[in-house]
């Protein structure tokens, strides 16, 4: 696994600079927003990444309750970390684009903004009960709140369909449409977006691990030698 | 494509967020391996 690991990572980079050429050079220019449309090859598919993270954050959780499976823990807590990281991308390249389109940064009480802003602040608290929390019952506290959390994704992504919004339609499931040479370049963005999002999932899954080890070994020490302090 | 100072700063921000995270990672990781040293300090 170890070799495999350099490899996956020199494709993934390979495919995120094909995906940010097609972005940037090879994908239509839009006819009426120009340009700046181009940052929808990075804000969409980072929000799709950030809802997968999440799902699996999900099924991790739920596994985690039902079986109390250490390992599906460490994924829920990576996938949400790594979720919040694409999220954050989202709700900073979306003001970014809307200055230029809508003349405004953030349009207030707009349903999909505020949701996708919600979503994000529920797992940033998910992170921080996981972090600041020392309880025995956190990692199970942490996947009830992630459960709930999970249920706000499909609100989030069929807001714009129940309410009325300044943000467009889906491009997928939805009533949008999208040129297919659009599309092409969106998915190749998404697919190299899900490659990396992998890769750092995996390199924070061993990392959680061996601090796990290294916790245990403290708590180890700390029972052979009760009078020496090892942090 | 030409230049757009809104295109570029939203995939400016998007890397920077990134990088800035996976160097949370590497500083994270780094920690680790320091205590790791001081452990079998410690043991041996």
């Amino acid at each position: 696994m170890k070799k495999a690991f350099p490899i996956l990572g020199a494709l993934t980079a390979i495919l995120l600079g094909y995906a940010l050429y097609e972005a940037l050079v090879a994908a239509p220019t839009e006819q009426t927003m120009g340009d700046v449309q181009r940052i929808f090859y990075y804000h969409v598919p980072s929000a799709w990444t950030a809802f997968t993270l999440f799902l699996i954050n999900f099924v991790a959780s739920i596994l985690y309750l039902v079986r109390r499976n250490p390992a599906a823990d460490i994924i829920a807590l990576v996938s949400a970390e790594v979720g919040v990281v694409f999220c954050t991308v989202v709700l900073v390249t979306g003001p970014i684009w809307a200055r230029p389109v809508w003349g405004i940064w953030w349009a207030p009480g707009d349903i999909r903004l505020t949701s996708t802003l919600v979503l994000w602040l529920i797992y940033v608290s998910y992170l921080i009960l996981r972090r600041f929390s020392s309880s025995g019952q956190t990692p199970t506290l942490a996947a009830a709140l992630a459960v709930l959390g999970a249920l706000c994704v499909p609100f989030v992504y069929f807001s714009i369909w129940f309410f009325r919004t300044q943000h467009p339609q889906p491009v997928m499931g939805g009533g949008g449409s999208i040129d297919p040479r659009m599309l092409h370049v969106l998915l190749i963005n998404w697919l190299a977006f899900l490659c990396f999002a992998f890769l750092v999932c995996w390199s924070r899954y061993r990392l959680e691990e061996l601090q796990r080890d290294v916790d245990h070994a403290h708590a180890m020490q700390s029972l052979m030698d009760p009078r020496g302090s090892v942090r | 494509m030409r230049g757009n100072p809104y295109l570029f700063a939203a995939y400016a921000a998007a890397w920077i967020i990134h990088i800035v995270y996976l160097s949370t990672i590497v500083s994270r990781y780094s920690r680790l391996k320091r205590e790791i040293e001081e452990l079998k300090k410690i043991r041996s």
